[in-house]
């Protein structure tokens, strides 16, 4: 298949990042006033990595993958900051580039395939069109692409299955045709966003297999959103950890579970009851998640953490943190390392 | 009274008859159903959790429904305190009501928003025409206060809580006439895992509290663990194993159930590089037209193991319904050394 990539020697396509994003935010005027649903994203990521946004509803995950995909253009939402994709910026491009790299460089799953598939058109047109869209094929072209595409996601008989309407096909089915869709022309960068969350664990846990085994043969890269720590674990190589529209903390998979340094992620992993854990009382954060209408001055989690006396002075509640890394290891928090590690400890 | 049952179940069978539509090829109108539960036996103690597990369409919310009667069951019986009330009607069926409650999934769907909490809480003691000593009023206080809203949240309108407090409202509700049982109907599923905690938190405290008994359905294994004493994991309309919790997530014994928790994703990285995974192929049969035989037996990763013989037996025999001795497989001593060699 053509690379439609600017043409940079490979010497300088390692050194800056497939994708990079910085200071991305996001607001949207309402009659409440402006919510700040994204606030100064910073995240990269290279070709054949695995990137997990995890978060709490509203923690601004799947606007970042909106904005991302320009489908806040047009709306009327604001976005700033900056989204470097090979080089162009997502955030700036108008819609007719943008439309020419997704789908075809970008590719998005959704969370609900029943209402992300048109429900008059059959399974197999709605997955040759993306194919007809971007290259210079017959309609016989595209079908035999598209049959061999649902063929390659498991589904079994795809010519016959190519014909059928999406009420034919059950949810897993349905998230696999979802996900031949997006990978029929091959994207280098695939964004699923909840794409198990409406199936079983044991479909889940072959649409999981199926997505990396795909990953690797095309050698893309994956930004996956899930709110599952479970899904996290199993798939990504590195988290980015939301809250409130902001990235709290960040870095290599195992990073994040054995060194945890954020507050919020360490109440996340204490919360949620496992498969080994014994009975007994689970730790849940308290309170609630704070409004994006009105955020507050300091720290975002500082109403909801139990350490935030511990910086003293009231630093949490006045001042905002900065995500400071340390080894590809970012944290947004007032707490000195030594301080974490006792927080970590003790629990 | 300690180990005396609430609430058993036995050979409980639901069948939805399908008819023919206008267009059916099939023009002979044929009486079909679909089996969404058929033959489910088991029984809960009091102040004790249930945890009824499996895919969606296997049949556990409407086991879960029958047993509160917001559907009526096609056969078997259901004895709660020691009665059936399988089969009640009028009258009767309306004294049934109090003793057996529900808490449902969607927070948001099962709560009118034009009417307040409070209203909202005191409906199925003015539907039961039960007046509390102290007042109505002040009882809907009382149990605002057990859930952990406050007070004043009285006249508040459901769209000014979060899904967490709005899942405390229905909890309100369903404890407000002291119920023997309430059916939980995912009740965590729709919440987020910090919140999710707080209200599982309080389940267990009106459980501590109030020794009622739940029946527990969802399908995220953890929080079932967590939260349950008996654990029965349904497919395809019936229970393929059943057991106490430990019992059951240390050595499950049904290829089914072995599949199902090898399938749950560990918040653990190491760990889940670890582990090996059994993979279910394809997916859950219809229930219209389930296969013969061992239900499981299209899915099943241990009958292409098995010499010819056996295999037309798992196509041919219906397996013994699960017990709390022995799990629905024909070959469940086979599985469980299968599953010894994963591990």
């Amino acid at each position: 298949m053509t690379q439609l990539q600017p043409s940079t020697p490979a010497t300088e396509q390692e050194a800056i990042p497939f994708l990079d994003v910085r200071n991305l935010s996001v607001k949207f005027p309402t009659d409440d006033g402006l919510v700040s649903a994204v606030n100064g994203m910073d995240f990269s990521l290279q070709r054949g990595q695995t990137l997990g946004i995890v978060g709490e509803s509203g923690s601004g995950k799947s606007v970042t993958s909106q904005a991302l995909m320009g489908l806040l253009k047009g709306t009327s939402a604001q976005v700033s900051g900056q989204a470097l994709f090979q080089g162009r910026d997502l955030v700036t491009l108008p819609e007719s580039g943008m439309r020419r790299l997704r789908g075809r460089n970008i590719g998005m799953i959704f969370q609900d395939p029943l209402s992300a598939l048109h429900p008059f058109y059959t399974v197999g047109h709605q997955i040759a069109e993306a194919y007809l869209v971007h290259n210079s094929a017959t309609r016989k072209q595209a079908r035999a692409a598209a049959v061999e595409m649902l063929g390659r996601v498991g589904i079994p008989s795809p010519e016959q299955r190519f014909d059928e309407y999406p009420h034919h096909f059950s949810g897993g089915m349905r998230q696999r045709a979802m996900i031949a869709m997006a990978l029929i022309c091959e994207p280098e960068l695939l964004i699923a966003d909840e794409p198990t969350t409406a199936l079983d664990v044991t479909v889940q846990a072959q649409i999981l297999d199926l997505m990396a085994e795909l990953q690797a043969e095309t050698n893309s890269a994956l930004i996956l959103i899930t709110h599952d720590l479970g899904v996290v674990a199993e798939v990504c190589d590195s988290v980015l950890v939301m809250y409130g529209g902001q990235c709290v903390e960040s870095g290599a998979v195992d990073e994040i579970f054995y060194d945890t340094r954020h507050p919020y992620t360490l109440g996340l992993l204490k919360s949620m009851p496992t498969l080994n854990s014994s009975s007994g009382r689970l730790s849940p954060i308290p309170g609630q998640p704070p409004s994006l209408l009105d955020l507050p001055a300091g720290c975002i989690f500082s109403s909801r953490c139990e350490y935030a006396a511990l910086a003293g002075d009231g630093v949490c509640r006045e001042q905002r943190p900065a995500l400071q890394a340390e080894n590809g290891h970012g944290t947004r928090c007032h707490l000195s390392g030594p301080q974490i590690t006792t927080i970590r400890n003790s629990r | 009274m300690d180990n005396q049952a609430i609430l058993q179940v036995e050979n409980l069978q639901k069948h939805f008859p399908v008819k023919g539509g206008l267009f059916s090829p099939d023009s002979s109108r044929a009486a079909k159903a679909v089996k969404a539960v058929d033959g489910v036996s088991f029984s809960l103690e009091r102040g004790q959790t249930l945890g009824l597990v499996g895919e969606s369409g296997c049949g556990k919310s409407t086991t879960g429904r029958m047993i509160s009667r917001l559907l009526d069951p096609t056969g078997g019986r259901i004895m709660v305190d020691g009665a059936d009330i399988s089969q009640l009607r009028g009258r009767e069926l309306y004294n049934f009501r109090r003793k057996v409650q529900m808490i449902f999934q969607d927070p948001f769907a099962s709560l009118n928003p034009r009417q307040t909490v409070g209203t909202a809480i005191a409906a199925p003691m003015v539907a039961q025409r039960i007046n509390p000593a102290g007042g109505l009023k002040n009882r809907v206080k009382e149990l605002l206060d057990q859930v952990g809203l406050k007070p004043e949240h009285y006249n508040r309108f459901p769209h000014e809580f979060s899904g967490g407090q709005r899942q405390r409202v229905g909890i309100a509700r369903a404890i407000s006439l002291n119920p023997s049982v309430i059916v939980c109907d995912e009740p965590v599923s729709a919440l987020d895992v910090s919140v999710q905690a707080q209200v599982v938190n309080l389940l267990q405290e009106i459980q501590r509290d109030t020794g009622v008994a739940y029946i527990f359905i969802a399908h995220d294994l953890s929080v079932v663990r967590h939260i349950s004493h008996q654990v029965a994991v349904m497919y395809l309309g019936k229970i393929v194993e059943q057991g106490s919790r430990d019992e059951l997530f240390r050595d499950p014994r049904h290829p089914y159930t072995q599949a199902l928790l090898s399938a749950v994703p560990l918040p653990d990285p190491r760990a889940a590089r670890r582990q090996q995974k059994i993979r279910l192929r394809g997916d859950l049969p219809s229930p219209a037209n389930p296969p013969s035989g061992c239900v499981f037996r299209t899915r099943c990763p241990l009958i292409g193991t098995l010499p010819e013989e056996q295999q037309q037996h798992c196509i041919s025999e219906i397996p013994a319904p699960a017990g709390p001795a022995a799990p629905a497989c024909h070959h469940a001593g086979l599985a469980a050394a299968v599953a010894a060699g994963v591990q």
